[in-house]
């Protein structure tokens, strides 16, 4: 069955990417000049770029390792996870809101609601994944492909309206002039205030007259990232539950016949991923300031590239497309046009997958019979 | 120490087994033997607990079985090398043989059995880095009879073990098991080269579409003469 979706697939995807190339080749071209002008004008803006695309694809990259991990064992696309994401955010503006955090001018209290934040948003996201796995995916485990899959939309609906319903309630979510709870909420920008109230610019790179801004809150989601990737690559290499929900992914019934206690190690990947998307969550809302019900569709969108694009179920990969499309969508914003950027992204998806249709990093090595 | 009382399994509305019973002794090699789609295989996984018999039972030293999920059958002793071998194709092989262990309580002598596994399989040992899926059938074969023994398995089931495998191989995998038989290990053996299974059995069941038809030692099977004729080739 595999074999004639490919068959068809391909010359699909080839058509598509002739039609995207005819469509974006033009008003790249027609810019080429004016890009290389401005490069040159201003060589330390691709810097920026680089600094604002790699900053972005790490909180990309985070949300896509839930994607990958869930799809990696019972291959499922989780469509609530990007909800689950914004679930986060709203739990981080919460907590600060209700420790009063959001108000405070004391560098200490804000980076003690700051953690507050985070262990609050990384047990909610954790709890909610996982209930909508218990709710959800459980029953239909043994049904047909596209049953978990409709109903993975239903709780991504479900989830969207939990956070509309959530963002309009005033003593939640402060509303800062908005109204409604259909409307962007700010999400103050809690680590800048932080380091001017300690006397520190923000901006780490103030001083080196590079023109460059490279703030705290860069440095903070890029780091965290990382530390997270490499944690969680070491604890599924390492650990025995890790090794657990390799196995599970690679052959479920041999996995069974072990010993493994199948429901426990998915309920600990859905933990996981919704751990991981909280902690984004919390990241996203101080980065980027600020929060809304729907922005969980288009993180998820671009979390589950991210993560066909370095190849789904491999943790390396997740995190290298999570970063390529940062920096794609830095480039576009910066030197093309916003409006493109999500045709870029998804035009360099296709280009991949027809040349590596297990995406960058995805291995191919089946059982033999 | 093994027995199936009147086991009925089904596959969605499909009888496949029709009320097995039998029974596996302390020490014992026992084996089945039939032709495809008998329901061999089947045995073996309601045993373990990857199918449920409607009804029926399975017990293991007194321990009932059949309403147990699957995990806890491996927990209590039974360990597989299954039919199509299921190993972990991107894993190497020292992590499919840990995986093997994954159930045991005691892990005092792992060392000492990942040891002997590798010295009963030499080739195993010389691929210990390598992935999985990127070994011969034959021996990603042994592989999977070295992970069903890194469990320190009370029984072993095993599920054609000479499939596909060349006549030399086979004999090497029989050998191993007869060796392993002498040490001690209690064996269920699913076979369709018959003569093979029959020569280092105790005893013998023959099943056909589901149901025993017959069942006597290994010895009385092979001179059979309805055994000689379906299921051993001879005129």
């Amino acid at each position: 069955m595999k074999s004639t979706l490919q068959k068809f697939a391909r010359p699909i995807i080839a058509i598509i990417t002739i039609y995207l190339v005819l469509l974006l080749g033009p008003i790249a071209a027609l810019d080429i000049p004016v890009i290389a002008a401005s490069i040159a004008k201003n060589p330390s803006q691709l810097l920026q770029f680089l600094i604002i695309g790699l900053a972005n694809g790490a909180i990309i990259a985070i949300i896509a390792l839930g994607y990958t991990m869930v799809y990696g064992i019972i291959e499922l696309i989780n469509f609530a996870h990007g909800d689950v994401y914004m679930i986060g955010v709203f739990t981080a503006l919460t907590t600060l809101s209700l420790t009063g955090t959001l108000k405070s001018q004391d560098p200490v209290r804000i980076g003690i609601g700051i953690v507050i934040a985070l262990v609050v948003a990384v047990v909610v996201g954790a709890t909610l994944n996982a209930t909508i796995e218990r709710l959800a995916y459980r029953p239909l485990r043994n049904a047909p492909r596209l049953a978990p899959l409709i109903s993975a939309i239903g709780m991504s609906f479900i989830v969207e309206n939990i956070g509309l319903i959530w963002a309009g309630q005033s003593w939640l979510v402060p509303s800062f002039g908005t109204t409604g709870g259909g409307a962007q909420k700010e999400f103050p920008d809690l680590l800048s205030r932080m380091f001017v109230n300690m006397n520190m610019n923000p901006d780490l790179l103030a001083s080196s007259g590079l023109g460059l801004r490279f703030t705290i809150k860069d440095l903070l989601v890029i780091v965290l990232a990382g530390v997270l990737m490499i944690g969680l690559r070491q604890f599924v290499q390492h650990t025995k539950l890790g090794k657990a929900m390799r196995a599970t992914a690679q052959n479920r019934d041999a996995a069974k016949m072990l010993g493994i206690d199948i429901d426990w190690v998915i309920t600990a990947t859905f933990l996981i991923g919704g751990g991981l998307a909280g902690a984004a969550g919390l990241m996203a809302g101080l980065y980027n300031n600020n929060a809304w019900w729907f922005m969980g569709f288009r993180a998820g969108l671009q979390s589950f590239t991210a993560a066909v694009l370095g190849g789904i179920g491999n943790i390396t990969g997740a995190m290298l497309g999570g970063f390529l499309i940062g920096l794609l969508a830095a480039f576009s914003d910066g030197y093309l046009n916003a409006r493109w950027t999500n045709a870029w992204v998804f035009a360099t998806l296709v280009l991949i997958l027809l040349f590596r249709p297990n995406g960058l990093l995805g291995e191919q090595t089946g059982q033999k019979a | 120490m093994l027995e199936l009382k009147d086991v009925h399994t089904y596959y969605g509305n499909i009888h496949a087994l029709k009320g097995i019973s039998l029974t596996v002794n302390d020490g014992e090699i026992v084996t089945l033997i039939g032709s495809n789609g008998a329901g061999k295989s089947t045995t073996l996984r309601t045993i373990q607990g990857l199918n449920k018999p409607r009804t029926g039972t399975v017990t293991l030293d007194g321990v009932q079985l059949e309403k147990l999920p699957a995990h806890e059958i491996a927990g209590l002793g039974v360990a597989q090398s299954p039919e199509g071998r299921m190993i972990f194709p991107r894993m190497t092989v020292l992590e499919n043989l840990e995986m093997g262990a994954y159930a045991r309580k005691d892990l005092t002598s792992y060392k000492d059995d990942l040891e002997h596994v590798l010295a009963l399989f030499p080739r195993l040992k010389e691929r210990i880095t390598q992935k999985g899926g990127t070994l011969s059938g034959g021996e990603q074969q042994m592989l999977a009879m070295g992970r069903a023994l890194m469990a320190k398995p009370k029984i072993l089931l095993l599920d054609e073990p000479s499939m596909g495998l060349a006549p030399l191989l086979v004999e090497l995998i029989f050998d191993i098991i007869k060796q392993l038989n002498n040490e001690g290990t209690t064996i269920l053996l699913v076979e369709q080269n018959a003569l093979m299974a029959l020569s280092i059995a105790h005893r013998g069941y023959v099943l056909q579409t589901g149901e025993i038809i017959l069942s006597n030692t290994a010895e009385k099977l092979k001179n059979d003469e309805m055994v000689q004729k379906a299921y051993l080739g001879v005129e």
